[in-house]
């Protein structure tokens, strides 16, 4: 059988891969002819082109793959001719190839609207690797860029302009509203105004009349009479199919292009095959990889002489568009009259969610996300398997409400014949049966089922059907450390406890295996200090160490380190202020209020780090230990030693609180606070642990969060007296430093706690697992432990040894660092 | 420098005593104008060095870098934003930059460490690859 292929794209080399699959080596012939100079690249990820990735690494398979499954790849030579008389094509180069099969992978070009000026300098098509060739080339010279088409290659398009710098951009759409293929009016207003705030400017229902400038783009003008200057310029209004070759051959071609197949993918002429873009199935093109794929499966079947059939695909599709996510999927547009619709719009953090519920509420028709696209996998998979909805059908778009978590969502309620991984076509009982057979982890289920390898979209749903098949088999997740140590973090912690292991090394030798790594290094030196309250550099454990616990302070831009003094409770005398202001004016440090009621000094050589810490030690100050995954700091409101309002006296509370949990090393960084009253100054709530005054005592709250994801504090006991308070205090971060994984900090953790906060209060408060005791020694024996980290290191020659930034010139500062000037005083010289 | 010294003619310059260097850790190395991280892979016996500027952020700041291996190949983490580079041919090893580090041989003569140049090619560490 000898197979002609022509076009050598993303589906081109699918059906090339699965032919080979399929056929036994030596039946079959098979010849591949490409237009663009290099073997099929992944053109749904071209913008990474951008963002580092080479054309190699772009390649579906290395050049070699095709001689090495015998198939001959003629590239950059494209075919002129097809001659079915003689079945025969011939190609640009002049060679001529007789098939029995021939299949036409041609895919597309842009669609250039007729504008006059479109071939100016500065104007650009985006579809293959020499387009964006080009266009980096341009971009460097240009400072205001356009884009015509607001769909989702327009948009694609438009980031990858600011990717390469031309921040100003504008997109330009002819349609009332962005991608209007795929979403709805209200989420492209969503969507619109969240790409706006990161500095696009978007123009709809505008129309472009004409290009202007001499021999380079300077500018546009619009059928409304308005005009813009640019000086680049990316088109990607479509895209036509090349059904060129297939005109000229006499088959079959749609009035608006498309090459006409059946449900085999034939064309009029049976013994030639259409798939992907080129082809026109039921008046349809399909512009995604996905159906192009399902479109080669079913020719290799054909040519098998096993029966499967092409019947239409889901066009469902998830991306993110310059951080934004957007999904739409099913039908997103069923009529009012035919359906039920919910929708969700938060326009203050730009998410908009709409689902179509058929009229009797029992199934998902079809939807569309905005800004917020983690349910896409699950909602996609419950309205292709018309899974049945819950009571409350909205609970899957909101979240249940209060009570249990709703019925039937979850990957358990998946059908077995559910596709989780559209491009490659694998079910959820394929990943379960290879699971199953004993790929545990994602790596391992793609290399053997291929799922999640196109465009791994479906990836954290493979893996929860992992973890969902192995938890039905009755085994144990574990979350191992990394390729050195196959225990958790939390095994790690027992089994060192156990053995009474005190280095770094000595953990490798006898728990783990080969060298180590920067991630197990950290997780083992927090595990030794949180279980022995060593002085973290000594024993071999310094290299071991992050590289800022390393050098007890934090590494910033430019490679200078930052001072934190650890003010307790925020409260500092003035005498100790001016302390820090001449230790600053000395070493030349910039100066700043931390969050934390402490004062941060920037911009100290690593070699004068400990001549610093030594005036500030002899002046009583301590390490703050804001380079560590450790007790930060705790902030006090001023209580009711000055306020009018304060119940207690919040400052101390806080002081004793700070200086017995001083130097406490843990799986993350920890915070707290203390708040003399209810109006809660301190903002505790937001803390790790904050303690809030009532008229009775104090109110304890835990697993509170700031930073990128803010999570309240929950009460975990009330009206508690100060004894109380801190026995339940080191009860509750024994227990976290003990369970968490590494890098997780309180809130997470007790998020993802079984049983949440009713089992914390049961075990730290009602004693559920019998360990109290054992968790208030192994704390006092911390506390017991402390010491300045700072002193040691200032009292200790061999220590203050590794302080130098050049071994060979021990009194020499790194000249390359740089410092300008702002506001009087100096900050860290631009990334260089 | 000129351009004409031979590629192949090694230098072998005096760094510090092997107990200057940290177990399983990094220093770095004054040569002329230059900056080279040092490391003494104690574990495996072994001595790297690469040049000291990280290629990502062009900061001055791996021989204060972690460590280890990756599938038993000698690597160092960058301290600013934990790139990965291989010890061995100094290629990244995260998949998502496209950078190389600069590296020299290291020979051990007593308790002594010294670094190898190339003639003409040293110039090459400072540059932005």
């Amino acid at each position: 059988m000898k197979v002609v292929v022509i076009g050598n794209g993303m589906v081109g080399y699918k059906f090339c891969e699965k032919l080979v699959a399929k056929f036994e080596p030596g039946t079959y012939s098979l010849t591949v002819f490409g237009e663009e100079p290099r073997p099929a690249y992944d053109r749904v990820h071209l913008s990474e082109f951008f963002s580092g990735k080479s054309a190699v690494d772009l390649l579906m398979a290395p050049a070699n793959w095709y001689a090495d499954n015998n198939i001959t790849l003629h590239t950059g030579d494209p075919v002129k001719e097809i001659n079915r008389e003689q079945k025969t094509i011939l190609s640009h180069k002049g060679l001529i190839v007789d098939y029995d099969y021939l299949v036409l992978a041609t895919g597309s070009a842009a669609f250039v609207p007729p504008i006059p000026g479109v071939d100016k300098k500065g104007v650009f098509l985006y579809r293959t690797i020499e387009d964006l060739e080009m266009m980096t080339a341009h971009a460097s010279k240009a400072k205001r860029g356009a884009v015509i088409g607001g769909g989702l290659l327009g948009l694609e398009a438009a980031k990858a302009m600011i990717d390469l710098g031309v921040t100003d951009t504008h997109v330009i759409e002819f349609a009332p509203r962005l991608m209007p293929r795929q979403i709805d009016d209200s989420g492209s207003k969503i969507l619109q105004s969240k790409l706006e705030t990161l500095g696009l400017t978007i123009f709809t229902n505008k129309n472009t009349s004409c290009i202007t400038g001499d021999e380079s783009i300077t500018g546009m003008q619009f059928s409304d009479g308005t005009s813009i200057d640019v000086d680049m310029l990316v088109i990607s209004a479509g895209i036509k199919p090349r059904d060129e070759l297939a005109k000229a051959a006499g088959l079959e071609t749609g009035p608006r292009g498309g090459i006409v197949v059946n449900e085999k993918m034939q064309t009029t002429d049976e013994t030639i095959f259409a798939i992907g873009e080129c082809a026109l199935f039921n008046s349809m093109i399909y512009g995604l990889v996905a159906p192009g794929y399902e479109m080669a499966e079913v020719v290799v079947a054909t040519l098998s002489a096993a029966e499967k059939a092409f019947s239409g695909f889901d066009m469902s599709t998830k991306l993110k568009l310059i951080g934004v996510d957007v999904a739409s999927f099913g039908d997103p547009f069923v009529p009012a009259t035919d359906c039920r619709t919910v929708v969700f719009e938060d326009t203050m953090k730009g998410v908009y969610k709409r689902i179509n519920i058929s009229t009797d509420g029992k199934y998902l028709l079809g939807g569309v996300l905005i800004g917020d696209a983690a349910a896409y996998n699950m909602l996609l998979q419950t309205t292709k398997n018309k899974v049945a909805l819950p009571e409350n059908p909205e609970d899957i778009l909101l979240g249940s409400r209060g009570g249990d978590a709703p019925q039937g969502a979850g990957v358990a309620g998946l059908p077995a014949d559910a596709v989780i991984c559209s491009c490659e076509g694998i079910t959820k009982g394929a990943i379960c049966t290879a699971v199953e057979a004993g790929n545990e982890t994602l790596d391992s289920v793609k290399k053997c089922t291929k799922a999640a390898t196109c465009c791994g979209g479906c990836a954290p749903m493979v893996k929860d059907i992992i973890t969902y098949t192995l938890k039905s088999q009755g085994k144990y997740i574990r979350n191992v450390v990394c390729e050195h140590f196959n225990y958790s973090r939390q095994e790690l912690y027992d089994l060192i406890r156990i053995k009474k292991i005190k280095s770094y090394d000595d953990v490798l030798d006898e728990l783990g295996h080969g060298d180590g790594c920067e991630v197990c290094k950290p997780v083992v030196a927090s595990i030794l200090a949180s279980l022995w309250n060593e002085m973290i550099l000594v024993k071999g454990n310094d290299t071991a160490q992050d590289s800022n616990d390393r050098y007890l302070a934090n590494i910033q831009k430019g490679g200078t380190y930052s001072v934190v003094p650890r003010i307790p409770g925020g409260e500092i005398t003035p005498e100790k202020l001016i302390v820090i202001g001449e230790v600053a004016k000395k070493y030349n440090l910039y100066t700043k209020i931390t969050g934390g009621q402490r004062i941060d000094l920037f911009g100290a050589h690593v070699s004068d780090l400990p001549a610093i810490w030594e005036e500030l030690i002899a002046a009583g100050f301590e390490s703050g230990h804001a380079y560590g995954k450790a007790l930060r700091t705790v902030k006090s409101c001023v209580g009711s030693t000055w306020c009018r309002f304060g119940l207690h006296d919040s400052v101390s509370f806080a002081i004793q609180i700070e200086e017995r949990y001083r130097g406490l090393r843990a799986p993350h960084k920890i915070k707290s606070a203390v708040s003399g009253c209810i109006r809660e100054c301190a903002e505790a709530q937001s803390k790790d642990f904050g303690i809030i005054a009532t008229e009775r005592g104090w109110n304890l709250y835990v697993g509170g969060n700031g930073g990128s994801k803010p999570q309240h504090a929950i009460l975990l006991a009330a009206d508690l007296d100060n004894e109380t308070c801190i026995k339940y205090i080191d009860r509750f971060l024994m227990f976290y430093i003990k369970t968490a994984d590494p890098l997780t900090r309180t809130a997470t953790w007790l998020n993802k706690l079984e049983g949440g906060m009713d089992y914390l209060r049961n075990v730290v408060i009602n004693d559920s697992l019998g360990i109290n005791a054992e968790l208030e020694a192994e704390m006092q024996s911390l506390v017991d432990n402390y010491k300045c980290e700072w002193k040691e290191v200032v009292d200790n020659p061999e220590l203050r040894k590794r302080f130098n930034h050049f071994v060979n010139a021990p009194e020499e500062k790194d000249p390359s660092i740089q410092f300008e000037m702002m506001r009087d005083q100096k900050k860290a010289a631009g990334w260089g | 420098m000129s351009s004409t010294t031979t590629l192949t003619e090694v230098h072998w310059f005096f760094a510090c005593k092997t107990d200057d260097v940290p177990l399983n850790g990094g220093v770095c190395v004054k040569y002329k104008e230059e900056q080279i991280a040092l490391f003494h892979f104690s574990r495996r016996e072994e001595w790297y060095a690469t040049q000291n500027m990280c290629p990502h952020k062009h900061q001055m700041a791996l021989s204060r870098g972690m460590i280890g291996t990756q599938n038993g190949e000698p690597k160092v983490a960058c301290p600013f934003h934990k790139k990965t580079f291989s010890l061995e041919d100094g290629r990244c090893l995260s998949d998502d930059a496209e950078c190389s580090l600069k590296t020299y041989p290291v020979k051990i003569e007593e308790d002594r460490v010294y670094i190898g140049f190339y003639g003409g090619f040293d110039k090459l560490s400072l540059t932005s690859v």
